[in-house]
């Protein structure tokens, strides 16, 4: 029997090709090291405010009053309350506390919060979606189980999720974790409904067909041949998703009903800053860029993933 | 009744109807007959072509019998066994007998999966194999369909749809089946490498003493390979014969346009063509009598209210069966 001579290129894992795409796009790119950059500002915000405390985020100095950044301390300020390295490096707001270390200890608050919202959303999402695109067409009395699940993410849709979190929030006693649940409790849909999708499509690809007729058993089929192949999308929507969550809780800090202080996220941090816009803009204009880089930042590598990731795209 | 007299595959009245579906509720309101009352059979060591055009049920009777899809009525026997009756344990033993190849080489195979995994995926999992035993037997199937073992880590997008398809062929060959439905399995290739698939087909069933079910809308195709060919159209069987006869004397009006419609390498054959006129019908609404009537040129009276006979011509042993009212 002949064996194919045929040449081949050196060994490329979908993964290696996967970088090779996403190298290639600058904004993705730049959007990834800003996640990094951000990742590494937040563990250390979270260490250097919490555990070593070189910045203190909530030192009131009364006589620091909205300093400008890169102002030096009063001299009349304790030597104790004076600043790592002495100087304010973002100013200070109208309590006197230094804006730069609860920017820092926002980066942890907002980015966990993301995370975690998105986490849950995703559980949520791809539980649902996956069962629904899967075992759709078993029927539970006279629905079948892909439409209970569907019409009620359809319901779920058509609440503006916004003021759904809003109520949910006023009704809940305020904390950092609420607020996580809530936003990821209320954020699933877009999720559940691709993933069913996604499936659906592999469902009837020839791979999973041939699985079945090899006598795979189902579990086997779903996870080891459909959902690695469902997950690019999901991963897409996941990076995005975390930067709409932060983006949700700044929207409810700066309404007020967001993380409660002392803890301060780049929303209240924000939202204190809205009263002295023309007096102090630097306290509205640093949270609001930090919340524009990061959110532009995690949309550019939402994207670049998308490309890279989804061969119908590529083979543009 | 002895071995040899029994077949391999004996398929009766299969019938597979799909729901359509309308309204607010979702109320069935009509049926797409897909597969009407089929009935034939595969013998040991033997290729049945099984050719129709695309959207005539060839496809799904290729599922069916596999059980990829629940036929409606009918009666699958395979070795003996009612496959239709098989609890999901006694079918997942089953399926080692009967295997699958599919027309397209680019989604049939796992893109996240290295074409070693794909292959040895059902060793593991019927645990024939393990360790050492299963590299070599991997390397083997590897050997056996034409590509080379130290390919194994590569991943499916790396190939060609020629060498894809061999990966195809090592996964159905992978547990040792008797009987392997080839749906299509070449239409997808260039010519080229559609003589070298078929090659490699035939090597194997010598090798294996495989049978085919060989679905294709090629009528080139199955010469090569097939034994007998069964015709299809619109969900029933129209004539079913050895190669020979079929191409000789086809007797079905339908199997005589075909072979018209097939081109001839042959330049000093001078072939009279017969002309199809008008559409294949939609399953939706098959035409009444027989369902080939509106197209045909031989059309009678009694086409267009009866059903079509059974006919068996010449002796019966030869096995040439075809459906029509002009033999009658
Ligand atoms: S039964 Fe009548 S319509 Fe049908 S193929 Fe024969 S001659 Fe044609």
């Amino acid at each position: 029997m002949s064996v194919d001579s045929e040449a081949m290129a050196p060994p490329e894992t979908p993964w290696q090709e996967f970088l090779r795409i996403f190298k290639k796009d600058y904004q993705a790119l730049f959007g990834f090291w800003v996640l990094i950059l951000l990742l590494v500002t937040a563990v250390a915000g979270k260490a250097f405010t919490e555990w070593w405390v070189l910045f203190d985020p909530e030192v009131v100095r009364l006589t620091d009053k909205f300093l400008p950044p890169f102002s030096v301390p009063s001299l009349d300020s304790l030597s104790v309350d004076r600043p790592f390295g002495g100087v304010y490096l973002m100013g200070t707001d109208e309590l006197g506390r230094d804006v730069f270390a609860r920017m820092f200890q926002g980066s942890f608050v907002s980015l966990s919060i993301g995370f975690v919202a998105v986490g849950i959303s995703l559980g949520i999402g791809i539980l649902l979606g996956g069962v629904a695109g899967f075992y759709g067409h078993v029927k539970l009395g006279f629905i079948t189980i892909e439409t209970l699940i569907m019409r009620f993410t359809d319901a779920m849709m058509c609440f503006p999720t916004f003021f759904l979190i809003l109520t949910a929030v006023a009704l809940l006693p305020p904390s950092i974790y609420t607020i996580m649940i809530i936003i990821g409790l209320f954020s699933w849909m877009g999720t559940a409904r691709f993933v069913r999708a996604e499936f659906l499509s592999i469902r009837e690809q020839d791979y999973v067909i041939a699985a079945k007729a090899l006598g795979i058993p189902e579990v086997r089929i779903i996870f080891r041949h459909m959902v690695p192949n469902a997950l690019a999308p999901v991963f897409v929507s996941a990076t995005i998703g975390v930067a709409s969550a932060i983006l949700t809780e700044s929207g409810l800090s700066f309404l007020g009903f967001g993380v409660p202080p002392p803890d301060a996220t780049w929303g209240n941090i924000l939202s204190d800053g809205k009263g002295f816009i023309f007096d102090a803009p630097w306290l509205f204009f640093i949270p609001g860029m930090a919340i524009f880089v990061v959110v532009l930042a995690f949309n550019l590598v939402g994207e670049g993933l998308r490309e890279a990731l989804n061969p119908k795209l590529r083979s543009r | 009744m002895t071995q040899s007299s029994t077949p391999l595959l004996q398929v009766t009245g299969l019938k597979k109807y799909f729901p359509v579906r309308s309204g607010l509720f979702s109320r069935v309101s009509s049926w797409v007959k897909a597969v009407d009352d089929i009935t034939f059979h595969v013998n040991h060591g033997e290729t049945l072509g099984l050719v129709g055009e695309s959207g005539c049920g060839k496809t799904t009777v290729g599922r069916s019998i596999l059980r990829l899809m629940e036929p409606t009525a009918g009666e699958v026997r395979f070795e003996g066994e009612d496959v239709l009756a098989l609890k999901p344990r006694e079918l997942r033993q089953a399926r080692r007998r009967m295997q699958i190849i599919f027309q397209d080489p680019y989604s049939s195979l796992n893109p996240r999966m290295t074409i070693g995994a794909i292959v040895s995926e059902p060793l593991k999992i019927h645990k024939i194999a393990k360790g050492q035993d299963l590299q070599d037997r991997v390397n083997q199937l590897f050997v056996k369909v034409g590509l080379r073992p130290e390919h194994q880590s590569r991943y499916p997008h790396e190939f060609s749809g020629g060498q894809r398809q061999r990966v195809g062929i090592a996964r159905a060959l992978a547990l040792n089946p008797k009987f392997i439905v080839c749906d299509e399995a070449v239409s997808a290739l260039d010519v080229s490498i559609q003589a070298q698939i078929l090659n490699l087909l035939r090597d194997l069933q010598e090798e294996f003493h495989l049978s085919y079910l060989f679905i294709t809308h090629d009528l080139n195709v199955v010469q090569y390979l097939a034994d007998r060919i069964a015709v299809m159209y619109l969900g029933q069987l129209a004539e079913v014969a050895p190669v020979e006869d079929l191409f000789t004397s086809p007797k079905h009006p339908y199997t005589q346009a075909l072979l018209s419609a097939n081109p001839v390498p042959d330049p000093t054959v001078v072939s009279q063509r017969t002309i199809l006129s008008g559409d294949v019908p939609s399953p939706l609404h098959p035409p009444s009598g027989c369902r080939f009537h509106p197209r045909c040129p031989e059309v009678m009276d009694v086409c267009k209210t009866a059903d079509p006979p059974l006919i068996t011509i010449g002796l019966p042993e030869r096995g040439h069966q075809v459906w029509c009212h002009l033999h009658s």
